[in-house]
C-alpha cells in the first residue's frame, strides 16, 4: 500500500508553564532553583571575603567594610535566608526520596513549611547574632 | 547476538544481568550524580549551619580577631569541608538546570565548561586563602 501524503494541519502544541494555576509546590520547586542558582553566585563573596583576610588588614578593611554597610548587611540578611530556603527545600526533597509527604495535605504543608520556616530561622540567626555581640 | 546470549547467561559468567547494569545507564555513570547530590546536601545542612555560626562570630571584628577565627584548626576544617561539600554541591545543580534549559549542543557544552571552571575556582580561591591563613603566613 502506497502511503498516503500527511495533510499539513497545524498541530496544538502542549500548554506551557504558564497555562497553569500556580500551586504551593510548584511555586517551591521553581523557588528552590532559583535559591540554588543564588547561591551559587554568592559562593564567589565567600571567596572574596576568605581572600581579602588572606591578603592582609587593608584588603580585609575594604571587604568587611562593604559587608557591614546598609547594602552589606542587607546582601548578608537575604543571603541567609535564601540559605535558609534552599537548606529546608533540601530536606522537603530527602523526605519525598524516602517516599514520605505525597500526599495532598502533607506536601502542602512541607511547602508552606519551607517559606514559613525559611523567614523563622533567618530572624532567629539575626536576632541571636545581634543579641550575642 | 551471540556474544550478548553468553553474557546473558550465568551459567557462563558469574556475573548476574544486574550487576552489569548497576551504575551504568546511558550516560555511564548511573546514579552517581544524584546521589552525591544527596550526600552533599546532607553533609551541606552541617557545615553551613556551622558556617553561619562561625561568620556571626567574626561579625564586627577586627582584623587580628578574624585571622584569630579563621587560624583555630577546628574552624579550618570545617570551613575547608564546608567550601569542599558545598561546591561539589553547586557544581552538579547548576550542571542539572543547564541540561534542563540549555538544548543548543554547543552553548550547552561551553555552559557546562564555564561552571565547571566556576566552581573549581571558587573552590580553590577558598582553600588557598583558608591554608594561607591557617599556616600564619597573611601578607
Amino acid at each position: 500500500m502506497a502511503p498516503t501524503a500527511r495533510p499539513t494541519v497545524a498541530q496544538p502544541l502542549s500548554p506551557h508553564l504558564q497555562i497553569y494555576r500556580w500551586t504551593w509546590t510548584m511555586a517551591m520547586s521553581v523557588f528552590h532553583r532559583i535559591t540554588g542558582t543564588a547561591l551559587y553566585g554568592g559562593t564567589a563573596l565567600v571567596a572574596i571575603w576568605l581572600l581579602a583576610l588572606a591578603s592582609g588588614p587593608v584588603a580585609y578593611s575594604y571587604v568587611a567594610g562593604f559587608f557591614g554597610s546598609v547594602i552589606g548587611r542587607l546582601i548578608l540578611f537575604v543571603y541567609t535566608w535564601i540559605l535558609m530556603h534552599h537548606m529546608l527545600g533540601g530536606l522537603r526533597h530527602f523526605a519525598w526520596d524516602f517516599g514520605i509527604g505525597f500526599d495532598r495535605e502533607k506536601r502542602l504543608a512541607m511547602s508552606r513549611l519551607t517559606l514559613i520556616g525559611s523567614v523563622a530561622l533567618t530572624l532567629v540567626i539575626w536576632a541571636v547574632a545581634l543579641l550575642v555581640r | 547476538m551471540a556474544k550478548e546470549k553468553i553474557r546473558q547467561d550465568t551459567s557462563v559468567s558469574i556475573r548476574t544481568p544486574r550487576a552489569r547494569v548497576r551504575g551504568l545507564g546511558v550516560a555511564h555513570h548511573g546514579v552517581s550524580h544524584w546521589w552525591l547530590q544527596r550526600v552533599t546536601a546532607l553533609t551541606n545542612t552541617v557545615l553551613m549551619l556551622a558556617f553561619v555560626v562561625i561568620i556571626a562570630n567574626m561579625a564586627g571584628r577586627d582584623y587580628a580577631g578574624a585571622v584569630h577565627i579563621v587560624a583555630n584548626p577546628f574552624v579550618a576544617i570545617i570551613l575547608i569541608l564546608a567550601l569542599l561539600s558545598v561546591t561539589l554541591h553547586m557544581r552538579i545543580g547548576m550542571q542539572v538546570i543547564i541540561e534542563d534549559y540549555v538544548h543548543a549542543q554547543a552553548t550547552k557544552i561551553a555552559a557546562v565548561l564555564a561552571n565547571n571552571v566556576y566552581a573549581v575556582l571558587v573552590a580553590v580561591a577558598c582553600l588557598y586563602a583558608v591554608l594561607r591563613i591557617g599556616f600564619g603566613q597573611p601578607a
